[in-house]
Protein backbone atom coordinates (compact mmCIF):
# COMPACT_ATOMS: atom_id res chain seq x y z
CA UNK A 1 0.00 0.00 0.00
CA UNK A 2 1.35 3.57 -0.44
CA UNK A 3 1.41 5.56 2.02
CA UNK A 4 -1.40 8.22 1.92
CA UNK A 5 -0.06 10.46 4.87
CA UNK A 6 0.80 14.23 2.94
CA UNK A 7 3.22 14.75 5.80
CA UNK A 8 7.08 15.32 4.63
CA UNK A 9 9.79 12.60 4.86
CA UNK A 10 12.00 14.54 7.30
CA UNK A 11 14.64 11.96 6.72
CA UNK A 12 14.92 13.17 3.19
CA UNK A 13 18.10 15.46 2.21
CA UNK A 14 16.52 17.32 -0.02
CA UNK A 15 13.16 18.15 2.32
CA UNK A 16 15.59 19.10 5.16
CA UNK A 17 17.36 21.46 2.81
CA UNK A 18 14.51 23.15 1.28
CA UNK A 19 13.06 23.71 5.30
CA UNK A 20 17.02 25.00 6.24
CA UNK A 21 16.18 27.54 3.25
CA UNK A 22 12.53 28.82 3.94
CA UNK A 23 13.77 28.93 7.68
CA UNK A 24 16.74 31.30 7.05
CA UNK A 25 14.75 33.24 4.25
CA UNK A 26 12.44 34.19 6.62
CA UNK A 27 15.22 34.90 9.13
CA UNK A 28 16.69 37.41 6.71
CA UNK A 29 13.55 38.61 5.88
CA UNK A 30 12.90 39.79 9.95
CA UNK A 31 16.25 41.18 10.19
CA UNK A 32 15.13 43.25 6.97
CA UNK A 33 12.26 44.47 8.55
CA UNK A 34 13.93 45.30 11.87
CA UNK A 35 16.68 46.89 10.73
CA UNK A 36 17.11 50.14 8.95
CA UNK A 37 20.35 50.21 7.74
CA UNK A 38 23.07 47.63 6.41
CA UNK A 39 25.29 47.90 9.38
CA UNK A 40 21.81 47.15 11.78
CA UNK A 41 20.89 44.58 9.43
CA UNK A 42 24.29 42.91 9.64
CA UNK A 43 23.64 43.15 13.57
CA UNK A 44 19.98 41.79 13.78
CA UNK A 45 20.98 39.01 11.21
CA UNK A 46 23.77 37.64 13.78
CA UNK A 47 21.65 38.02 16.40
CA UNK A 48 18.60 36.70 15.43
CA UNK A 49 21.12 33.76 13.83
CA UNK A 50 22.81 32.84 17.07
CA UNK A 51 19.45 32.37 18.69
CA UNK A 52 17.57 31.20 16.02
CA UNK A 53 19.60 28.66 14.22
CA UNK A 54 20.25 26.19 17.37
CA UNK A 55 16.39 26.11 17.74
CA UNK A 56 16.09 25.45 13.82
CA UNK A 57 18.39 22.60 14.04
CA UNK A 58 17.41 20.71 17.08
CA UNK A 59 13.62 20.75 15.95
CA UNK A 60 14.90 19.54 12.62
CA UNK A 61 16.77 16.63 14.65
CA UNK A 62 13.44 15.63 16.55
CA UNK A 63 11.70 15.46 13.69
CA UNK A 64 13.90 12.90 12.06
CA UNK A 65 14.09 11.13 15.19
CA UNK A 66 10.64 10.94 15.60
CA UNK A 67 9.55 10.72 11.67
CA UNK A 68 9.03 6.57 12.15
CA UNK A 69 6.70 7.54 14.29
CA UNK A 70 4.93 10.62 12.47
CA UNK A 71 4.50 8.30 9.52
CA UNK A 72 2.56 5.58 11.74
CA UNK A 73 -0.74 7.35 12.02
CA UNK A 74 -2.82 10.16 9.94
CA UNK A 75 -1.71 12.94 8.66
CA UNK A 76 -3.89 15.24 11.05
CA UNK A 77 -2.85 13.66 13.91
CA UNK A 78 1.44 13.95 12.58
CA UNK A 79 0.46 17.39 11.74
CA UNK A 80 -0.47 18.15 15.52
CA UNK A 81 2.16 15.75 16.94
CA UNK A 82 4.80 18.24 14.60
CA UNK A 83 3.46 21.47 16.43
CA UNK A 84 4.34 19.40 19.67
CA UNK A 85 7.59 18.64 19.00
CA UNK A 86 8.17 21.87 18.01
CA UNK A 87 6.72 23.25 21.12
CA UNK A 88 9.26 20.95 23.22
CA UNK A 89 12.20 21.49 21.27
CA UNK A 90 11.85 25.19 21.63
CA UNK A 91 11.06 25.53 25.19
CA UNK A 92 14.22 23.27 25.46
CA UNK A 93 16.75 25.28 23.65
CA UNK A 94 15.18 28.25 25.13
CA UNK A 95 15.44 27.07 28.56
CA UNK A 96 19.02 26.05 28.00
CA UNK A 97 19.82 29.88 26.58
CA UNK A 98 17.91 31.16 29.90
CA UNK A 99 20.49 29.35 31.58
CA UNK A 100 23.04 30.62 29.95
CA UNK A 101 22.53 33.58 28.32
CA UNK A 102 25.30 35.99 28.14
CA UNK A 103 23.19 38.98 26.02
CA UNK A 104 20.22 41.01 27.89
CA UNK A 105 17.55 41.02 25.57
CA UNK A 106 16.22 37.18 25.43
CA UNK A 107 13.14 37.18 23.63
CA UNK A 108 10.01 35.85 25.88
CA UNK A 109 9.15 31.99 25.70
CA UNK A 110 5.51 33.48 23.93
CA UNK A 111 7.78 35.83 20.69
CA UNK A 112 9.86 32.53 20.44
CA UNK A 113 7.13 29.98 20.10
CA UNK A 114 4.68 32.06 18.25
CA UNK A 115 7.24 32.28 15.25
CA UNK A 116 8.16 28.77 15.52
CA UNK A 117 4.98 27.37 15.07
CA UNK A 118 4.34 30.36 12.65
CA UNK A 119 7.31 29.25 10.67
CA UNK A 120 6.42 25.39 10.84
CA UNK A 121 2.71 26.07 9.91
CA UNK A 122 4.24 28.13 6.54
CA UNK A 123 6.42 25.34 5.87
CA UNK A 124 4.44 22.14 6.23
CA UNK A 125 1.76 24.70 3.98
CA UNK A 126 4.59 24.67 1.68
CA UNK A 127 5.37 20.84 1.36
CA UNK A 128 1.35 20.13 1.39
CA UNK A 129 1.38 22.38 -1.77
CA UNK A 130 4.54 20.60 -2.90
CA UNK A 131 2.83 17.56 -2.51
CA UNK A 132 0.11 18.20 -4.30
CA UNK A 133 1.54 19.64 -7.29
CA UNK A 134 3.58 15.94 -7.13
CA UNK A 135 0.72 13.81 -6.19
CA UNK A 136 0.71 10.49 -6.19
CA UNK A 137 -1.43 10.72 -9.34
CA UNK A 138 0.49 13.50 -11.17
CA UNK A 139 3.64 11.78 -10.35
CA UNK A 140 2.52 8.45 -11.71
CA UNK A 141 1.08 9.90 -14.75
CA UNK A 142 4.51 11.32 -15.49
CA UNK A 143 6.75 8.05 -14.32
CA UNK A 144 4.62 6.44 -17.00
CA UNK A 145 5.20 8.86 -19.60
CA UNK A 146 8.49 8.52 -19.15
CA UNK A 147 8.61 5.02 -19.31
CA UNK A 148 12.16 3.45 -20.81
CA UNK A 149 10.67 2.81 -24.21
CA UNK A 150 12.99 -0.21 -25.82
CA UNK A 151 14.32 0.98 -29.84
CA UNK A 152 12.17 -1.18 -32.23
CA UNK A 153 15.71 -1.91 -34.08
CA UNK A 154 16.25 -3.85 -31.11
CA UNK A 155 13.01 -5.67 -31.01
CA UNK A 156 13.57 -6.27 -35.05
CA UNK A 157 16.97 -7.14 -35.24
CA UNK A 158 16.50 -9.72 -32.03
CA UNK A 159 13.83 -11.25 -33.73
CA UNK A 160 15.89 -11.92 -37.11
CA UNK A 161 18.71 -13.32 -35.00
CA UNK A 162 16.53 -15.69 -33.14
CA UNK A 163 14.86 -16.56 -36.58
CA UNK A 164 18.09 -17.45 -38.25
CA UNK A 165 18.25 -19.86 -34.82
CA UNK A 166 15.22 -21.71 -35.49
CA UNK A 167 16.51 -24.57 -38.25
CA UNK A 168 19.60 -25.55 -36.31
CA UNK A 169 19.92 -24.62 -33.13
CA UNK A 170 16.26 -24.73 -31.73
CA UNK A 171 17.42 -24.93 -28.11
CA UNK A 172 19.32 -21.64 -28.52
CA UNK A 173 16.02 -20.12 -29.87
CA UNK A 174 14.05 -21.20 -27.24
CA UNK A 175 16.65 -19.45 -24.66
CA UNK A 176 16.23 -16.27 -26.62
CA UNK A 177 12.66 -16.28 -27.23
CA UNK A 178 12.08 -16.86 -23.12
CA UNK A 179 14.96 -13.89 -22.38
CA UNK A 180 12.86 -11.47 -24.90
CA UNK A 181 9.31 -12.23 -23.34
CA UNK A 182 10.42 -11.90 -19.79
CA UNK A 183 12.20 -8.67 -21.06
CA UNK A 184 8.99 -7.09 -22.51
CA UNK A 185 7.28 -8.51 -19.75
CA UNK A 186 9.31 -5.49 -17.89
CA UNK A 187 8.57 -2.90 -20.54
CA UNK A 188 4.93 -3.12 -20.82
CA UNK A 189 4.54 -3.47 -16.99
CA UNK A 190 3.74 -0.23 -15.55
CA UNK A 191 7.30 0.57 -13.61
CA UNK A 192 6.02 2.75 -11.26
CA UNK A 193 7.14 1.35 -7.66
CA UNK A 194 10.83 0.74 -6.95
CA UNK A 195 12.65 -3.31 -7.58
CA UNK A 196 15.24 -5.11 -5.72
CA UNK A 197 18.29 -4.28 -7.73
CA UNK A 198 18.72 -7.86 -8.03
CA UNK A 199 15.71 -8.11 -10.38
CA UNK A 200 17.07 -5.59 -12.65
CA UNK A 201 20.61 -6.92 -12.42
CA UNK A 202 19.08 -10.17 -14.14
CA UNK A 203 17.01 -8.54 -16.43
CA UNK A 204 20.13 -6.73 -17.91
CA UNK A 205 21.47 -9.97 -18.16
CA UNK A 206 18.91 -11.09 -20.11
CA UNK A 207 19.22 -8.17 -22.38
CA UNK A 208 22.88 -8.87 -22.73
CA UNK A 209 22.39 -12.43 -23.71
CA UNK A 210 20.13 -11.30 -26.61
CA UNK A 211 22.61 -8.79 -28.11
CA UNK A 212 25.31 -11.14 -27.61
CA UNK A 213 23.22 -13.58 -29.83
CA UNK A 214 22.97 -10.63 -32.48
CA UNK A 215 26.92 -8.90 -32.36
CA UNK A 216 29.02 -12.29 -31.02
CA UNK A 217 32.59 -11.21 -30.54
CA UNK A 218 31.75 -7.82 -30.91
CA UNK A 219 30.46 -7.25 -27.44
CA UNK A 220 32.17 -8.05 -24.47
CA UNK A 221 30.38 -7.36 -20.85
CA UNK A 222 32.52 -7.12 -17.42
CA UNK A 223 30.43 -7.07 -14.76
CA UNK A 224 31.85 -5.49 -11.17
CA UNK A 225 29.79 -6.26 -8.65
CA UNK A 226 30.59 -5.18 -5.06
CA UNK A 227 29.41 -6.22 -1.60
CA UNK A 228 25.74 -4.51 -2.75
CA UNK A 229 22.86 -5.09 -0.52
CA UNK A 230 20.82 -7.53 -3.02
CA UNK A 231 16.98 -5.94 -1.66
CA UNK A 232 18.60 -2.08 -1.74
CA UNK A 233 16.00 -1.07 -3.98
CA UNK A 234 16.04 1.07 -7.37
CA UNK A 235 13.80 2.42 -10.06
CA UNK A 236 13.04 -0.34 -12.65
CA UNK A 237 14.71 -0.22 -15.91
CA UNK A 238 17.27 2.50 -14.42
CA UNK A 239 20.30 0.18 -15.85
CA UNK A 240 18.94 -1.46 -18.90
CA UNK A 241 18.64 1.85 -20.87
CA UNK A 242 21.77 2.96 -20.15
CA UNK A 243 23.38 -0.72 -21.40
CA UNK A 244 20.92 -0.42 -24.65
CA UNK A 245 22.89 2.95 -25.16
CA UNK A 246 26.08 1.31 -25.12
CA UNK A 247 25.60 -0.94 -26.99
CA UNK A 248 23.59 1.18 -29.59
CA UNK A 249 26.35 3.87 -29.79
CA UNK A 250 29.52 2.42 -28.53
CA UNK A 251 29.62 -1.31 -30.18
CA UNK A 252 26.66 -1.43 -32.77
CA UNK A 253 29.03 1.55 -34.99
CA UNK A 254 32.32 -0.25 -34.63
CA UNK A 255 33.64 -3.18 -36.83
CA UNK A 256 36.02 -4.37 -33.94
CA UNK A 257 35.11 -5.81 -30.78
CA UNK A 258 34.35 -3.52 -27.31
CA UNK A 259 33.58 -3.70 -24.08
CA UNK A 260 30.93 -2.54 -21.81
CA UNK A 261 32.07 -2.34 -18.23
CA UNK A 262 29.23 -2.21 -15.59
CA UNK A 263 30.63 -1.41 -11.75
CA UNK A 264 28.15 -1.38 -8.93
CA UNK A 265 29.07 -0.72 -5.48
CA UNK A 266 27.75 0.66 -1.80
CA UNK A 267 29.81 3.48 -0.57
CA UNK A 268 28.77 5.07 2.25
CA UNK A 269 25.24 3.90 2.69
CA UNK A 270 24.80 4.95 -1.25
CA UNK A 271 24.68 2.54 -4.11
CA UNK A 272 26.92 3.87 -7.20
CA UNK A 273 26.50 2.74 -10.38
CA UNK A 274 28.83 3.03 -13.01
CA UNK A 275 28.64 2.19 -17.03
CA UNK A 276 31.69 2.84 -19.15
CA UNK A 277 31.74 2.23 -23.02
CA UNK A 278 33.74 2.99 -25.55
CA UNK A 279 32.63 5.73 -28.22
CA UNK A 280 33.54 6.02 -31.68
CA UNK A 281 33.24 10.41 -32.01
CA UNK A 282 31.66 10.65 -35.61
CA UNK A 283 28.29 9.22 -34.92
CA UNK A 284 24.87 11.49 -35.70
CA UNK A 285 22.79 9.43 -33.13
CA UNK A 286 23.40 11.53 -30.26
CA UNK A 287 19.99 12.93 -30.00
CA UNK A 288 18.13 9.76 -28.50
CA UNK A 289 20.98 9.39 -25.99
CA UNK A 290 20.30 12.65 -24.38
CA UNK A 291 16.49 11.32 -24.53
CA UNK A 292 17.21 8.35 -22.38
CA UNK A 293 19.60 10.16 -20.06
CA UNK A 294 17.10 12.74 -19.60
CA UNK A 295 14.60 10.61 -18.71
CA UNK A 296 16.09 8.24 -16.30
CA UNK A 297 17.59 11.99 -14.70
CA UNK A 298 13.72 12.56 -14.01
CA UNK A 299 12.78 9.14 -12.81
CA UNK A 300 15.32 9.57 -10.22
CA UNK A 301 14.41 12.88 -9.22
CA UNK A 302 10.06 12.09 -8.83
CA UNK A 303 11.51 8.64 -6.64
CA UNK A 304 14.92 10.31 -4.38
CA UNK A 305 14.51 14.30 -4.98
CA UNK A 306 17.93 15.43 -4.83
CA UNK A 307 19.73 12.39 -3.07
CA UNK A 308 20.29 10.37 -6.17
CA UNK A 309 22.37 11.79 -9.13
CA UNK A 310 23.53 11.10 -12.68
CA UNK A 311 26.34 12.38 -14.25
CA UNK A 312 27.75 11.71 -17.58
CA UNK A 313 30.84 12.51 -19.43
CA UNK A 314 33.58 11.65 -22.14
CA UNK A 315 36.87 11.02 -21.54
CA UNK A 316 39.50 9.76 -24.12
CA UNK A 317 36.92 8.04 -26.40
CA UNK A 318 35.09 5.93 -23.24
CA UNK A 319 31.67 7.58 -22.37
CA UNK A 320 31.03 6.84 -18.76
CA UNK A 321 27.78 7.01 -16.67
CA UNK A 322 27.66 7.63 -13.12
CA UNK A 323 24.71 7.20 -10.85
CA UNK A 324 24.54 7.62 -7.36
CA UNK A 325 21.54 6.67 -5.32
CA UNK A 326 20.39 6.36 -1.18
CA UNK A 327 20.41 2.71 0.04
CA UNK A 328 16.37 1.96 0.40
CA UNK A 329 15.70 -1.08 1.60
CA UNK A 330 12.44 -2.67 1.36
CA UNK A 331 10.24 -2.09 4.24
CA UNK A 332 9.52 -5.14 6.48
CA UNK A 333 5.62 -3.90 7.34
CA UNK A 334 4.94 -2.38 4.72
CA UNK B 1 16.81 -20.33 -66.06
CA UNK B 2 20.09 -18.43 -65.12
CA UNK B 3 21.86 -18.78 -61.99
CA UNK B 4 21.22 -15.29 -59.74
CA UNK B 5 24.68 -14.53 -58.23
CA UNK B 6 24.05 -13.01 -55.01
CA UNK B 7 26.53 -11.24 -52.30
CA UNK B 8 24.87 -10.72 -48.44
CA UNK B 9 26.28 -7.63 -46.66
CA UNK B 10 25.34 -7.17 -43.19
CA UNK B 11 27.32 -6.57 -39.72
CA UNK B 12 25.70 -9.39 -38.11
CA UNK B 13 26.08 -12.60 -38.45
CA UNK B 14 22.99 -14.24 -37.67
CA UNK B 15 21.15 -11.63 -40.07
CA UNK B 16 23.24 -13.05 -42.95
CA UNK B 17 22.48 -16.59 -42.03
CA UNK B 18 19.03 -15.94 -41.72
CA UNK B 19 19.05 -14.56 -45.51
CA UNK B 20 21.09 -17.71 -46.21
CA UNK B 21 19.20 -19.96 -45.21
CA UNK B 22 15.79 -18.25 -47.17
CA UNK B 23 18.04 -17.91 -50.34
CA UNK B 24 19.03 -21.69 -49.95
CA UNK B 25 14.82 -22.18 -50.54
CA UNK B 26 14.52 -20.13 -53.21
CA UNK B 27 15.72 -22.22 -56.57
CA UNK B 28 18.28 -20.63 -59.05
CA UNK B 29 19.82 -18.56 -56.42
CA UNK B 30 23.76 -18.50 -55.21
CA UNK B 31 24.98 -17.01 -52.64
CA UNK B 32 28.35 -16.16 -54.23
CA UNK B 33 29.90 -14.27 -50.61
CA UNK B 34 29.25 -12.55 -47.52
CA UNK B 35 30.56 -9.34 -46.69
CA UNK B 36 30.66 -7.53 -42.56
CA UNK B 37 30.65 -3.95 -43.82
CA UNK B 38 30.70 -1.91 -47.02
CA UNK B 39 34.74 -2.60 -47.18
CA UNK B 40 34.28 -5.98 -47.04
CA UNK B 41 31.88 -5.65 -49.79
CA UNK B 42 33.97 -3.33 -52.12
CA UNK B 43 36.81 -5.90 -51.63
CA UNK B 44 34.24 -8.90 -52.41
CA UNK B 45 33.23 -6.73 -55.51
CA UNK B 46 36.52 -6.18 -56.60
CA UNK B 47 37.87 -10.09 -56.53
CA UNK B 48 34.62 -10.80 -58.43
CA UNK B 49 35.32 -8.39 -61.37
CA UNK B 50 38.96 -9.73 -61.59
CA UNK B 51 37.80 -13.82 -61.66
CA UNK B 52 35.04 -12.66 -64.54
CA UNK B 53 32.29 -13.59 -61.88
CA UNK B 54 29.18 -11.52 -62.59
CA UNK B 55 27.07 -10.38 -59.45
CA UNK B 56 23.82 -9.92 -59.94
CA UNK B 57 22.92 -9.05 -56.49
CA UNK B 58 23.86 -7.29 -53.42
CA UNK B 59 21.61 -7.81 -50.44
CA UNK B 60 22.97 -4.23 -48.37
CA UNK B 61 22.16 -3.37 -45.06
CA UNK B 62 21.78 0.04 -44.13
CA UNK B 63 23.37 0.37 -40.57
CA UNK B 64 26.84 -1.42 -40.69
CA UNK B 65 30.08 -0.32 -39.18
CA UNK B 66 33.08 1.06 -41.19
CA UNK B 67 31.39 1.92 -44.26
CA UNK B 68 27.72 2.19 -44.19
CA UNK B 69 25.44 0.70 -46.56
CA UNK B 70 24.77 3.86 -48.49
CA UNK B 71 28.02 4.98 -48.75
CA UNK B 72 29.10 1.12 -50.15
CA UNK B 73 26.23 1.28 -52.81
CA UNK B 74 27.20 5.05 -54.18
CA UNK B 75 30.71 3.24 -54.89
CA UNK B 76 29.16 -0.05 -56.25
CA UNK B 77 27.17 2.25 -58.53
CA UNK B 78 30.55 3.49 -59.92
CA UNK B 79 31.52 -0.25 -61.24
CA UNK B 80 31.21 -0.71 -64.88
CA UNK B 81 28.72 -3.45 -64.36
CA UNK B 82 27.08 -2.33 -61.38
CA UNK B 83 24.71 -5.34 -60.05
CA UNK B 84 21.32 -4.46 -58.64
CA UNK B 85 20.76 -2.87 -54.96
CA UNK B 86 18.20 -4.02 -52.68
CA UNK B 87 18.46 -2.52 -48.78
CA UNK B 88 17.95 -4.40 -46.07
CA UNK B 89 16.63 -2.59 -42.30
CA UNK B 90 15.33 -3.59 -39.32
CA UNK B 91 13.41 -0.40 -38.60
CA UNK B 92 14.24 3.17 -40.03
CA UNK B 93 11.49 5.21 -40.67
CA UNK B 94 13.36 7.81 -42.87
CA UNK B 95 15.28 5.00 -44.41
CA UNK B 96 12.11 3.38 -45.60
CA UNK B 97 10.28 7.05 -46.50
CA UNK B 98 13.41 7.86 -48.54
CA UNK B 99 13.18 3.92 -50.29
CA UNK B 100 9.25 4.32 -51.26
CA UNK B 101 9.19 7.77 -52.64
CA UNK B 102 12.79 7.21 -54.81
CA UNK B 103 11.43 3.58 -55.37
CA UNK B 104 14.29 2.07 -54.50
CA UNK B 105 13.98 -1.65 -53.30
CA UNK B 106 14.03 -3.02 -50.16
CA UNK B 107 13.31 -5.39 -47.85
CA UNK B 108 12.45 -4.92 -43.91
CA UNK B 109 14.25 -7.39 -41.23
CA UNK B 110 13.23 -10.07 -40.39
CA UNK B 111 12.66 -10.64 -43.85
CA UNK B 112 10.01 -13.26 -45.73
CA UNK B 113 10.46 -15.63 -47.90
CA UNK B 114 7.96 -14.29 -50.65
CA UNK B 115 8.88 -10.94 -50.06
CA UNK B 116 12.96 -11.58 -50.87
CA UNK B 117 11.15 -13.69 -53.95
CA UNK B 118 9.28 -10.87 -55.44
CA UNK B 119 12.52 -8.33 -54.69
CA UNK B 120 14.79 -10.46 -56.62
CA UNK B 121 12.31 -11.04 -59.50
CA UNK B 122 12.43 -6.89 -60.12
CA UNK B 123 15.68 -5.95 -58.80
CA UNK B 124 17.81 -3.63 -61.06
CA UNK B 125 20.42 -1.56 -60.13
CA UNK B 126 20.34 2.03 -58.65
CA UNK B 127 19.85 5.27 -60.39
CA UNK B 128 22.24 8.26 -59.99
CA UNK B 129 19.08 10.02 -58.77
CA UNK B 130 17.95 7.45 -56.55
CA UNK B 131 21.48 7.51 -54.78
CA UNK B 132 21.74 10.92 -54.84
CA UNK B 133 18.39 10.60 -52.43
CA UNK B 134 19.38 8.17 -50.23
CA UNK B 135 22.93 10.20 -49.67
CA UNK B 136 21.46 11.84 -46.67
CA UNK B 137 20.56 8.62 -44.44
CA UNK B 138 24.59 7.39 -44.50
CA UNK B 139 26.65 8.77 -42.15
CA UNK B 140 29.91 11.23 -43.16
CA UNK B 141 31.25 9.11 -45.81
CA UNK B 142 35.02 7.83 -45.07
CA UNK B 143 36.09 6.94 -48.09
CA UNK B 144 36.55 9.04 -51.99
CA UNK B 145 36.48 6.05 -54.68
CA UNK B 146 38.37 5.93 -57.91
CA UNK B 147 37.51 3.77 -60.60
CA UNK B 148 41.15 2.53 -61.88
CA UNK B 149 41.00 -0.06 -64.95
CA UNK B 150 37.63 -1.85 -63.75
CA UNK B 151 38.79 -1.95 -60.28
CA UNK B 152 37.04 0.42 -57.60
CA UNK B 153 40.09 1.79 -55.40
CA UNK B 154 39.24 3.45 -51.66
CA UNK B 155 40.77 6.07 -50.59
CA UNK B 156 40.23 6.97 -47.20
CA UNK B 157 39.03 10.25 -46.95
CA UNK B 158 41.64 10.96 -44.08
CA UNK B 159 44.78 10.55 -45.83
CA UNK B 160 44.00 12.65 -48.57
CA UNK B 161 45.62 16.47 -48.17
CA UNK B 162 44.48 18.12 -51.05
CA UNK B 163 41.50 17.95 -54.06
CA UNK B 164 42.16 19.91 -56.82
CA UNK B 165 40.29 20.45 -60.18
CA UNK B 166 41.91 19.84 -63.20
CA UNK B 167 40.04 20.22 -66.94
CA UNK B 168 37.44 17.40 -66.59
CA UNK B 169 38.83 14.98 -63.94
CA UNK B 170 40.06 15.76 -59.94
CA UNK B 171 43.20 14.89 -58.49
CA UNK B 172 42.73 13.36 -55.04
CA UNK B 173 46.62 14.05 -53.39
CA UNK B 174 47.50 11.34 -50.36
CA UNK B 175 51.19 11.38 -49.09
CA UNK B 176 52.35 8.10 -51.64
CA UNK B 177 50.62 9.35 -54.72
CA UNK B 178 47.86 11.19 -56.86
CA UNK B 179 44.33 9.66 -58.34
CA UNK B 180 42.53 10.94 -60.65
CA UNK B 181 38.14 11.40 -59.82
CA UNK B 182 35.07 12.34 -62.02
CA UNK B 183 33.67 14.12 -59.73
CA UNK B 184 33.23 17.52 -59.37
CA UNK B 185 34.93 19.27 -57.03
CA UNK B 186 31.35 21.86 -55.65
CA UNK B 187 29.77 18.10 -54.48
CA UNK B 188 33.18 16.69 -52.63
CA UNK B 189 32.97 20.07 -50.94
CA UNK B 190 28.91 19.44 -50.18
CA UNK B 191 30.30 16.14 -48.66
CA UNK B 192 33.37 17.17 -47.16
CA UNK B 193 32.96 20.34 -46.21
CA UNK B 194 33.97 20.00 -42.61
CA UNK B 195 37.20 18.23 -43.53
CA UNK B 196 38.42 20.86 -46.16
CA UNK B 197 38.73 24.27 -46.56
CA UNK B 198 38.67 26.12 -50.17
CA UNK B 199 42.00 27.59 -50.69
CA UNK B 200 41.56 28.57 -54.36
CA UNK B 201 38.44 28.36 -57.08
CA UNK B 202 39.93 24.77 -58.12
CA UNK B 203 41.55 23.50 -54.62
CA UNK B 204 40.15 22.24 -51.58
CA UNK B 205 42.79 21.35 -48.78
CA UNK B 206 42.57 19.13 -45.99
CA UNK B 207 42.05 21.27 -42.68
CA UNK B 208 44.77 18.26 -40.93
CA UNK B 209 47.37 18.86 -43.29
CA UNK B 210 47.78 22.32 -43.24
CA UNK B 211 51.36 22.86 -41.99
CA UNK B 212 51.44 26.66 -42.04
CA UNK B 213 50.81 29.51 -44.64
CA UNK B 214 53.84 31.71 -46.10
CA UNK B 215 54.01 34.76 -48.58
CA UNK B 216 55.99 34.73 -51.66
CA UNK B 217 57.75 37.24 -53.03
CA UNK B 218 57.55 36.29 -56.66
CA UNK B 219 54.43 37.92 -57.17
CA UNK B 220 53.22 40.53 -55.15
CA UNK B 221 51.10 39.48 -52.37
CA UNK B 222 50.61 35.76 -53.11
CA UNK B 223 50.48 33.73 -50.15
CA UNK B 224 50.57 29.52 -50.47
CA UNK B 225 49.49 26.97 -47.92
CA UNK B 226 52.45 25.01 -46.53
CA UNK B 227 51.25 20.91 -46.34
CA UNK B 228 52.17 17.93 -44.04
CA UNK B 229 53.46 14.95 -45.93
CA UNK B 230 54.51 16.84 -49.31
CA UNK B 231 56.90 19.53 -50.06
CA UNK B 232 54.65 20.80 -52.56
CA UNK B 233 52.11 24.14 -51.90
CA UNK B 234 49.00 25.45 -52.83
CA UNK B 235 48.08 28.70 -53.94
CA UNK B 236 45.72 30.56 -52.49
CA UNK B 237 43.32 32.85 -54.18
CA UNK B 238 43.14 36.48 -53.38
CA UNK B 239 39.55 36.39 -52.43
CA UNK B 240 40.02 33.72 -49.47
CA UNK B 241 42.90 35.39 -47.94
CA UNK B 242 41.22 36.23 -44.78
CA UNK B 243 41.70 32.61 -44.35
CA UNK B 244 45.14 33.12 -43.15
CA UNK B 245 44.39 35.51 -40.36
CA UNK B 246 41.17 33.66 -39.53
CA UNK B 247 43.26 30.25 -38.73
CA UNK B 248 46.00 31.71 -37.25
Amino acid sequence: MKNTSHLPNFRNLGIALRILIIANLALIFAAFILSDGADAFIYQLTSISTFAQPILLSNLLLLYGFHPLLNKTTYRRAIVFVFILIALGTTAVHAFFSQFWIFTDQPTILRVMFYCWLMTAITLYYFNLHHRAYSPAITEARLQALQARIRPHFLFNSLNAVLSLIRDQPKQAETALEDMADLFRVLMAENRELVPITQEIALCRQYLALEKLRLDERLNVVWQIDDVLPDILIPPLLLQPLIENAVYHGIEPSASSGTINIQIYTKQNETHLLLKNPCTTQNKHHHGNNMALKNIKERLTLHFDLEASLKSKLVDGIYEVHITLPNQKQKTNA
Amino acid sequence: MLNLNIIIADDEAPARKRLRTLLGDIPNTHVFAEAKNGKELLEVMNNAQSTQAPVDIVLLDIRMPEMDGVEAAQHIQKMPKPPAVIFTTAYDNYAIQAFDMNAVDYLLKPVRLERLQTALQKARALLPKQLEALAPLGTQRTHISINERGRILLVPISDVIYLRAELKYITVRTAERAYLVEESLSHLEQVFGQIFTRMHRNCLVANAYILGYEKRDLDEQQWVVLLKSIPETINISRRQQHLIHQKK
